[in-house]
């Protein structure tokens, strides 16, 4: 009885499932730092494959931790987790977008500055 | 057409019938998710704040002089070993196994407190060098970023201490099954928020 009153269809948690996650995340985790730390590839390469890799992990423990899925709650707990990757892709882009670009265009000098270069 | 007009055909419903159907806790659990939804949306800020500020340094410390990867790819696996047990946990509650559901309850809270004393660690061999959030704008935004996830994390842990004394006055009843649900979600919420940490952070800022 406890099962079907508290858990739900959706919310019915293997252990597989925390495992399967556990191991791909773990591997993910583990690929990203030796990129950075034994440094096999150049600097634009490396970054990209870090950044793909943390976006995999992100969507690999969100399905496999938090149980994210088009049936949970009827599909609402997908739907807000949509909107806000939305929500968050645009705050951050876009901050970053604009603060770049009026760095650019209205303080020139700090462009040349040796210290405002990024590593 | 014809056959719709009869009085005994029933009137259309347009709410969700069988509610009992559902698990007492599915509105706070949706709520809950609400709720750390918005929480993502303060990191996106913090995020976005670090992001815009990260060449900042004011001729002060830079990323690959200040962070040591390797207490980083530490607290990295502690957190996400706490995840693995978080999970273990939950797991146990839906065999109905109390003492398992407060062993791995209390293994994941081992985990949090190693993980924020790691960092408390970090960050005062930063401050002893120099490093402080005074320092310049990128610090101030390294500190508000990571001890906004730290501070998170500190909460998880005494959120995990009240939720052992509540499993230990009344066990696993229906109230006890939401909590938890909502509890392992907060968990597992942050070491996403840590995945985003860790790469924008520390690795590509020392890359």
């Amino acid at each position: 009885m406890a099962e079907h009153a508290h858990s739900g269809e959706a919310n019915h948690f293997t252990l597989r499932t925390y495992l399967t996650g556990f191991i791909v995340a773990a591997v993910l985790t583990a690929v990203a730092f030796w990129i950075v730390m034994a440094r096999p590839l150049s600097g634009a390469v490396a970054a990209t494959l870090v950044v793909a890799l943390a976006v995999t992990q992100i969507v690999v423990q969100t399905y496999s931790f938090l149980h994210v899925n088009s049936r949970a709650q009827e599909g609402w707990t997908l739907t807000a987790y949509v909107f806000t990757c939305v929500l968050v892709l645009i705050a951050i882009g876009g901050s970053l977008w604009i603060m770049f670009h009026l760095n650019s265009n209205m303080m020139p000098g700090m462009m040349s500055d040796p210290m405002s270069q990024a590593p | 057409m014809v056959a719709h007009t009869d009085e005994t055909v029933a009137p259309p419903t347009f709410y969700h019938q069988d509610e009992d159907h559902y698990h007492a806790g599915g509105g706070t659990v949706l709520g809950f998710w609400i709720y750390l939804m918005s929480d993502a949306l303060i990191f996106a800020t913090l995020f976005a704040t670090f992001g815009v500020l990260s060449s900042s340094f004011a001729g002060g410390p830079m990323p690959h002089e200040l962070f040591d990867l390797r207490v980083v790819a530490v607290n990295t696996a502690v957190l996400l070993v706490s995840a693995l047990t978080c999970g273990l946990s939950m797991i146990a509650l839906q065999a109905g196994r109390l003492g398992q559901v407060r062993l791995w309850l209390l293994v994941t809270a081992l985990l949090g407190v190693a993980f924020v004393g790691i960092e408390l660690y970090e960050f005062r061999h930063m401050i002893a060098e120099g490093a402080t959030p005074q320092r310049s704008a990128y610090l101030s935004a390294f500190f508000t970023l990571v001890g906004t996830h730290g501070l998170h994390v500190t909460l998880g842990v005494v959120w995990i201490a009240v939720m052992m004394v509540q499993l230990r006055q009344r066990g696993l009843h229906a109230e006890n099954h939401r909590r938890m649900l909502c509890l392992s979600m907060f968990w597992h919420f942050l070491d996403v928020i840590w995945i985003g940490v860790f790469t924008f952070v520390y690795l590509l800022g020392v890359l």
